[in-house]
């Protein structure tokens, strides 16, 4: 039961694969039904996930089930956060639409305060300490890590002259905010041939399942069978 | 009152986060741990509007008999069924949740982003010119790490010659320089912006300068 399932499944995904890739011949009925099936499936997905993963725990248990969360009594604070949860929905009735904005405020106080401590530790900070490098050839580093290092440092300060427009960008300033084009230049099309050899990659994977586990169990294999090979 | 409560709610909520990273008390961190799960809740009621509005797109285009409607019932029925089936068979590994995620939603994710392949080479090939220093470098850099993290390419393209044995073993190196300084350095720059971007909008929302996100509501102030 369990390898004829499996079997299904394999037949499932090489079609949905091959409906998707018949885009590149044309938008056709076969494309149109898949990519609505992946809208489909896709936001169902997140709804069970977010009920399974959010709704459940963190709301139904603590005041349903509290054994389940390893609580000894229901957690009556949680009704705060499903009061204003069914405030969302006061959006469907215009007169009383102006409710939705108490979640709303909450939600966006609680993630911009989470953003200030979570932006210097995560970004400015880690991303100062990694740019003070040894410039100078020595015990420390070789020549060459010197000058990359060098170049680094150069092209940070360059970069963030770019970006600062409260000043003309002439003499002095205007070289080195050119020099941080330069530098932008280079890392938009380092990041263009990563993304391109991502998407190859992908597209490798999917050829090979296709050949691999599809065409040579599922048919070439079978077909072979039937004619005594 | 419909404004100033919200506005209150904001800039206490958001004090009472940005403040609570700096003391590490037990209850500080259990009310912050609450507070973020409180959050996830809200998430969770916010996810039904989406849910709502993907539906009514695709029922009024149903009703309303538009072109490609049969497509719409396709999403519609796929919806009802993956939550019907998750929700009420649970979504463990080897239920029917687990069998719907791995053998349509991972298979059709992953070609669609595998199809962008073609589509970006072909964007790439129309409008990459080499027609001033920028565009050079743009394109020299792309080029490079391209041909880097497939090496192999160029003893294909050189053959086994000299020139194809040198780029083959020297062409990752490389790549990996651009990768790891040139690249990172400009990287580095758009990321202390993005830092100190983030913080002065997450300020002007906490002082109620930045109140667009309040603007939904058609109730008056």
């Amino acid at each position: 039961m369990g390898v004829s399932i499996e079997i299904i499944g394999v037949w499932v995904a090489a079609l949905m694969t091959l409906a998707i890739f018949s885009f590149l011949y044309a938008d056709n009925p076969v494309y149109k039904l898949a990519e609505h099936l992946f809208v489909g499936i896709s936001a169902g997905y997140g709804v069970v996930i977010t009920w399974h993963e959010a709704v459940i725990p963190l709301l139904i248990d603590p005041l349903f089930r509290p054994e389940n969360v390893d609580l000894a009594e229901p957690n009556y604070l949680v009704i705060i956060p499903g009061l204003l949860g069914l405030m969302m929905f006061s959006r469907f009735i215009p007169r009383y639409d102006w409710l939705s904005r108490w979640p709303i405020a909450f939600v966006m106080g609680l993630y911009s305060g989470l953003a200030i401590p979570a932006s210097v530790q995560t970004y400015l900070l880690p991303q100062l300490h990694a740019t003070m490098l040894p410039i100078w050839p020595g015990v420390e580093v070789d020549a060459w890590t010197a000058l990359s290092n060098f170049l680094l440092v150069v092209g940070v300060l360059c970069t963030l002259a770019y970006f600062y427009f409260s000043r003309e960008h002439a003499g002095a300033f205007g070289v080195a905010s050119k020099i941080g084009i330069f530098f932008l230049m280079v890392a938009f099309g380092a990041s263009f041939g990563n993304t391109v050899m991502a998407r190859v990659s992908l597209l490798i994977g999917r050829v090979q399942f296709l050949y691999d586990d599809w065409w040579l169990p599922l048919v070439a294999a079978p077909i072979s069978r039937w004619f005594g090979g | 009152m419909r404004l100033q409560i919200p506005l209150l709610i904001t800039f206490l909520a958001g004090v009472f986060m940005a403040v609570q990273f700096f003391v590490p008390h037990d209850l500080g961190v259990t009310a912050y741990t609450e507070l973020l799960n409180w959050g996830r809740i809200i998430g969770a009621f916010a996810l039904v509007l989406g849910i709502h509005s993907l539906l009514r797109t695709h029922l009024e285009k149903i009703r309303r008999r538009r072109h490609d409607w049969p497509y719409s019932m396709v999403a519609i029925v796929s919806f009802v069924f993956m939550v019907v089936i998750g929700i009420g068979f649970g979504s463990d590994p080897g239920s029917a949740f687990d069998w719907l995620f791995n053998y349509v939603q991972v298979p059709l994710d992953a070609t669609m982003f595998a199809l962008l392949a073609f589509f970006i080479a072909s964007a790439a090939f129309r409008t990459f010119r080499a027609r001033s220093t920028e565009a050079t470098l743009l394109l020299v850099a792309a080029i490079v790490v391209m041909l880097g993290r497939v090496p192999g390419s160029l003893l294909v393209l050189f053959g086994q010659t000299g020139v194809g044995e040198w780029l083959h073993s020297t062409m990752p190196d490389v790549s990996e320089w651009i990768m790891n300084f040139p690249s990172v350095a400009a990287k580095r720059g758009i990321i202390f912006g993005v830092a100190l971007g983030s913080i002065a909008t997450a300020l002007r929302i906490m002082l109620g300068i930045e109140r667009s996100h309040l603007g939904g509501g058609g109730g008056g102030e």
